[in-house]
């Protein structure tokens, strides 16, 4: 009798004991969730309805389909935005990694005020998107910009008109935002290489590995998960550039600097036209989760090797 | 843990190395080292200047009267200090609406954020029950999700509950964010389960052991993700253009914005005052909490 009873009771016990840990999880988790839900989750979901209606101002919406997705594809200033957007990203992404993990080995070495190079490295990544872009703007202004008046210094007699040209203005709003960002991705490549072991790097050099070898096959395959993950959020990012452009240039001069992102805000809230801006706006959200599950899958092919 | 806190704070160790290392006699051949050495520090000047430079660029400009801005030599410091540009801008614009408002935005968010977020935490690191680690990877998904793809159903929805044009509609969109408890469940999952283990045999409930042991344990997190956060909310500028209509609820950077447009006589030195003043406060918080803001990036970006 007690033999049947026993493993009854315990598992009424056990099923009793999750019910507790379902709701005293849900418990703490709710305050938060609630925000989250409503702000973030409901939004996505009504996101993907809104694009198939022709939603405008007046709240009035009907079922058009994939109509949205047709003019979106026909939208030359939409084709231009995407064109821009990885134009953008594309010379963003690979720089920024470039110069912040060069800052990065450039800091991980012995040397006196390193902590105040870090400091100034940092300090543009938390200064607002406002003051660096009025103060750039200024200092790439072609013809009493401090910039440009460096470049005739030393021999250019013909520089850039940087944010005033067609051609040039997204190489101008690629070196700011890679100035702002690159010591925020150093901190998290400093962090990487103090966990690389130091006996790697003795062992090769044991083996007559030079420094650049020594990069190459010890340093980098440690950075791995760190490359990963860095290159992931600059993606993103770079693929969501926004801001910074909107107060630079507003998409200016012409279109040369219009990105998906500014598409979606002028459809949206300047011309009101909601349902039309959904559609863009599920396109950059697949774009950003498409390339986040590809480096995702490529990162562990390559961890499984 | 000891493992995540070499990860974190590197500083004391590297300070000690190169103590050592300056004070140790050089062994032979350090003559080619002296050169990279020396190579390395060009660098790192050159690479310091070029970082620096449109700060001290800022903050000069903010000192010279109009004409003097753009001149042709560029001059860097200004002939005649204008200090006048700082009242100036006092009374030419609103900026103590703005700054009252910045302030209101970036306290009230912070601390819902800290509290909501160390408090999922808790659910998240803590407690097991079916469903959780799913929940949990709807929240790291949404962090690959751009606010910028779903800001109009949000701009909508916030409209129709008639927050939108009020402060309460910055509060929300920017309190309940994924990041906060991101970053504290990575800090919690660093504490040993026997404190808490030790604590429920002494009769703490959950809430208690939160409250009593994992908030005062946390207290580097907390100030990591309360210091991301209140210079988050200060710097933002998307959310209040979209939501903040009406002049007398602008934010500091809403306000220099527009603040610009209206500058019919480019006196770009009263501006630049404007940008100096939004730019200070930030400037004083991270160099006291600095340590806070790179533990804080570093942790997020640990596990990925």
């Amino acid at each position: 009798m007690t033999t049947t009873a026993t493993p009854q009771r315990a598992r009424r016990r056990r099923s009793r004991l999750r019910m507790r840990n379902t709701l005293l999880g849900w418990s703490f988790i709710l305050p938060n969730f609630l925000g989250f839900a409503t702000l973030t989750l409901v939004p996505v979901i009504v996101l993907f309805y809104m694009s198939l209606t022709n939603w405008n101002i007046f709240g009035s919406s009907q079922f058009v389909g994939f109509d949205n997705f047709v003019r979106l594809v026909n939208d030359g200033s939409f084709r231009t935005s995407f064109v821009n957007t990885l134009y953008y990203s594309v010379m963003h992404i690979p720089l920024t990694i470039v110069v912040s993990l060069g800052l990065a080995l450039l800091l991980n070495n012995k040397l006196r005020g390193v902590a105040f190079f870090r400091t100034a490295a940092f300090f543009p990544y938390i200064t607002s998107i406002v003051a660096i872009a009025l103060v750039w703007n200024l200092l790439f202004s072609p013809d009493y910009g401090p910039i440009n008046e460096m470049l005739r210094f030393i021999g250019i007699s013909n520089p850039p008109g940087w944010l005033t040209s067609a051609n040039w203005s997204m190489p101008a709003v690629v070196i700011i935002s890679t100035w702002r960002d690159m010591g925020y991705y150093m901190v998290l490549f400093l962090a990487a290489l103090q966990t690389v072991p130091r006996e790697l790097h003795e062992a090769a050099r044991m083996d007559g590995a030079n420094v650049f070898e020594r990069f190459w096959n010890v340093t980098l395959p440690s950075l791995r998960p760190t490359m990963f993950f860095v290159t992931v959020m600059l993606t993103i990012n770079s693929f969501k550039i926004f801001d910074l452009i909107l107060v630079l240039t507003n998409g200016g001069p012409g279109q040369s600097t219009m990105v998906i992102s500014q598409f979606i805000y002028r459809k949206g809230f300047e011309e009101n036209n909601f349902g039309y801006a959904s559609a863009a706006s599920v396109v950059l959200f697949l774009l950003c989760i498409i390339v986040t599950i590809v480096q995702f899958l490529w990162n562990q092919r390559k961890s499984a090797r | 843990m000891s493992e995540t806190m070499a990860l974190v704070t590197p500083e004391p160790k590297r300070a000690r190395l190169s103590v050592e290392s300056g004070s140790r006699p050089r062994p032979a051949g350090s003559g080619s080292r002296a050169v990279g050495r020396t190579v390395l520090y060009v660098v790192l000047i050159v690479a310091a200047a070029a970082m620096l430079t449109p700060f001290f660029w800022m903050v000069m400009s903010s000192l010279k009267d109009a004409n003097s801005v753009f001149s042709v030599p560029v001059r860097w410091i200004p002939e005649i200090f204008v200090w006048e540009n700082y009242v100036e801008i006092w009374t030419r614009s609103d900026i103590l609406t703005w700054i009252r408002n910045t302030l209101i935005l970036s306290v009230t968010v912070t601390a819902l954020q800290v509290l909501t977020g160390s408090f999922a935490a808790y659910g998240f690191s803590r407690i097991t029950f079916p469903g959780r680690n799913a929940l949990f990877l709807l929240y790291v998904a949404t962090i690959a999700v751009p606010w910028q793809s779903y800001m109009i159903p949000q701009f909508i929805l916030l409209s129709n509950a008639g927050v939108a044009n009020t402060l309460w509609s910055i509060i929300l969109l920017q309190a309940f964010g994924a990041f906060g408890v991101f970053l504290m469940k990575q800090f919690y999952e660093t504490v040993p389960e026997d404190l808490s283990e030790a604590a429920r045999l002494d009769g703490l409930t959950e809430y208690g052991i939160w409250w009593r042991i994992m908030l005062p344990l946390s207290v580097p997190a907390i100030a990591s993700l309360s210091l991301l956060t209140f210079v988050n909310t200060w710097n933002d500028y998307l959310g209040p253009l979209i939501y903040l209509r009406d002049p007398s609820l602008w934010t500091m950077q809403l306000g220099l914005k527009n603040f610009v447009s209206s500058l019919y006589d480019t006196d770009y030195g009263v501006l630049f005052a404007g940008l100096v003043i939004s730019v200070v406060p930030i400037a004083v918080i991270f160099l006291l909490g600095q340590r806070f803001f790179v533990e804080g990036i570093a942790t997020s970006g640990m596990k990925g």
